[in-house]
């Protein structure tokens, strides 16, 4: 066997452990997709017209349609939550070290984890999908828009999984992900999501309409709703490549370096 | 003899404190070596450099017959690792666990089935292998990491004191485990704190202390080559002992039980002149054992402490 094929078919069998991960504790799944859920029941339910009247001439339709795009930015970063801490248990429980004195390829483990952690975030985003369709959630794209917009979640999730697998591996133990899962889960909420940008006060304006989702958020509600989206995809598209990037090759360092114990 | 394993000149330091100071070791195949030492000696660090997980600073370590440094994948393939710390993964069942393994070398489903069936038989894990691992007591999870290492038919296998914490019947599980693969000519390289262990498996012992060898041997040389062996003599009454030690000189008296202790390194050849010297005299021998010091008394003569007391420093260090 090549190098290659030996990388995909270890690759391959990391990806159906994750998976069993996956179907051993269904929780971590039911979780990913209740909070995006609630927060949508929540935001449509409670404060859907108060912010709807804020927001005016940058919404046509009804407040799910703006609203959606934030709530998938927020499901794929509930999803490299559970990523994050399965990466610090397996570092934590010393089978990263085993897999790392056996002929396997050195990729593979990592590859794994990015694998798993991008068919179950996309199986987690199907589904809040499906609950705002449910709720009058009314997409206008055609396939070449949705297409587009898959592209785009996508690159969004590679990129959050590998900065998920690399604080995983650098964090000493559970408590060393705080950090970086509570900014990862502030940031939604200081960007286009539930409001204009337009809307809040000047510092936060500015952090808002230059933080990485500000743009994710506004290209995918381009796409789905048709709003115009201002040139946000450039910006969406190099973020999310130069962030999913970054986290890889800091994962494969970390891989590489010495363990300690 | 070829060897397995040889270490040169191996250096290696933690934020500026040396916890490896110039290693030299060599391991022959298809033998136990026992690498014995208290806790922070060094002993996970020779460990994680030989098994391609830590860089030496300086020094050559093969295995196999390759550089761990230069072909690290080659020295893989031929290794197997279980540490201290059972590295399972606990959300799989003990099965899973191993069939994880199996296809991680690539054996084939049906091959992999039969040797995961076969270990968890043979570790006692028949019962439990369709519950998952985070159930498993200490003891069960060692045994299952042990069958992990040992699915992929390792041609050299590091076991980091693979007994610590254990009950006494993993342990002696684990001890004829290790009689069997050493049998099959597996070359075993083991770390431990229990000096019965090393004595009961070890064909050769380095003792190390401060990241320095400070012996190495057999067991049987080790417990020798220290002070404190002697061989007592036990006579039929005082007279005989009084006689004895007139010839001999140098000897401690025991008049209560009438014996005679003699400084002695306890082979057959200095007991024989011993005999002889006595034939000589008057002194007539009831009894003659030989006492060689146990592996304790090697390690407090070498280092003034007992095994079982690390020094504050190299708690540190670890």
């Amino acid at each position: 066997m090549t190098t290659l094929t030996l990388a995909v078919r270890d690759s391959a069998t990391m990806t159906r452990r994750s998976f069993r991960h996956v179907l051993r504790s269904p929780a971590s799944l039911v979780v990913s997709v209740a909070i995006p859920v609630l927060l949508l029941l929540m935001f449509v339910g409670v404060f859907g017209n108060a912010l709807k009247a804020g927001l005016g001439a940058v919404s046509h339709g009804a407040y799910i349609d703006y609203l959606l795009p934030g709530i998938i930015v927020i499901t794929a970063v509930y999803g490299c939550q559970t990523t994050t801490l399965a990466v610090n248990r397996d570092s934590s429980e010393g089978i990263i070290a085993r897999f790392r004195t056996m002929a396997i390829s050195p990729s593979a483990a990592l590859n794994g984890y990015a694998v798993g952690a991008l068919l179950r975030t996309l199986v987690s985003m199907a589904l809040v999908f499906g609950v705002a369709i449910g709720l009058g959630f009314r997409p206008t794209a055609g396939a070449g828009r949705w297409l587009a917009a898959a592209g785009v979640i996508v690159l969004l999730v590679l990129a959050l999984t590998w900065l998920a697998v690399a604080f995983g591996l650098a964090a000493k133990g559970a408590e060393g992900t705080t950090g970086f899962l509570l900014i990862v889960q502030l940031l939604p909420f200081i960007s286009s999501a539930f409001v204009a940008p337009g809307q809040m006060s000047e510092g936060v304006r500015w952090f808002a309409a230059n933080e990485p989702f500000t743009p994710v958020i506004d290209t995918l509600r381009g796409q789905l709703t048709g709003t115009p989206s201002g040139g946000t995809t450039l910006a969406a598209v190099a973020w999310c490549a130069g962030l999913a990037l970054a986290g890889f090759v800091w994962a494969r360092t970390l891989s590489r370096r010495d363990i300690n114990r | 003899m070829t060897s397995a394993i040889t270490a040169t000149g191996l250096r290696k330091s933690f934020g500026g404190k040396a916890v490896l100071d110039g290693i030299d070791l060599e391991v022959s195949a298809g033998t136990t070596f026992s690498l014995l030492g208290p806790n922070g000696a060094g002993k996970t660090t020779i460990v994680q450099i030989m098994s391609t997980l830590v860089h030496a600073d300086d020094g050559e370590v093969r295995v196999a017959g390759h550089d761990v440094a230069r072909n690290p994948a080659a020295v893989r393939a031929a290794i197997g690792v279980t540490g201290q710390f059972s590295a399972i993964d606990s959300l799989l069942t003990g099965q899973e666990n191993l069939l994880l393994m199996a296809d991680l070398h690539h054996l084939g489903r049906a091959e992999g089935r039969r040797r995961a069936a076969a270990l968890l038989e043979q570790f006692d894990l028949a019962d439990s292998g369709r519950k998952t691992a985070q159930t498993y007591s200490g003891g069960m999870k060692r045994r299952l990491d042990l069958a992990m290492t040992l699915i992929g038919e390792p041609r050299i296998i590091f076991l980091d004191e693979p007994t610590t914490g254990l009950d006494p019947r993993s342990r002696r599980v684990m001890w004829q485990t290790i009689r069997g693969l050493v049998a099959g000519g597996v070359t075993i390289f083991l770390t431990t704190q229990q000096l019965d262990e090393a004595d009961e498996l070890a064909d050769r012992v380095a003792v190390l202390d401060h990241g320095k060898v400070v012996a190495e041997g057999s067991p049987e040389e080790l417990k020798r080559s220290v002070p404190g062996a002697h061989v007592r003599l036990h006579f039929a009454d005082a007279t005989g002992l009084d006689a004895a030690e007139r010839a001999l000189g140098g000897t401690f008296r025991h008049d209560d039980t009438l014996t005679l202790e003699v400084p002695s390194d306890g082979g057959a050849v200095a007991v024989r002149e011993l005999l002889n010297r006595l034939g000589d005299t008057a002194a007539e021998v009831d009894d003659v054992s030989v006492h060689t010091p146990d592996l304790d008394d090697v390690f407090f003569a070498l280092t003034g402490r007992p095994t079982a007391e690390p020094t504050p420093e190299m708690e540190n260090a670890r």
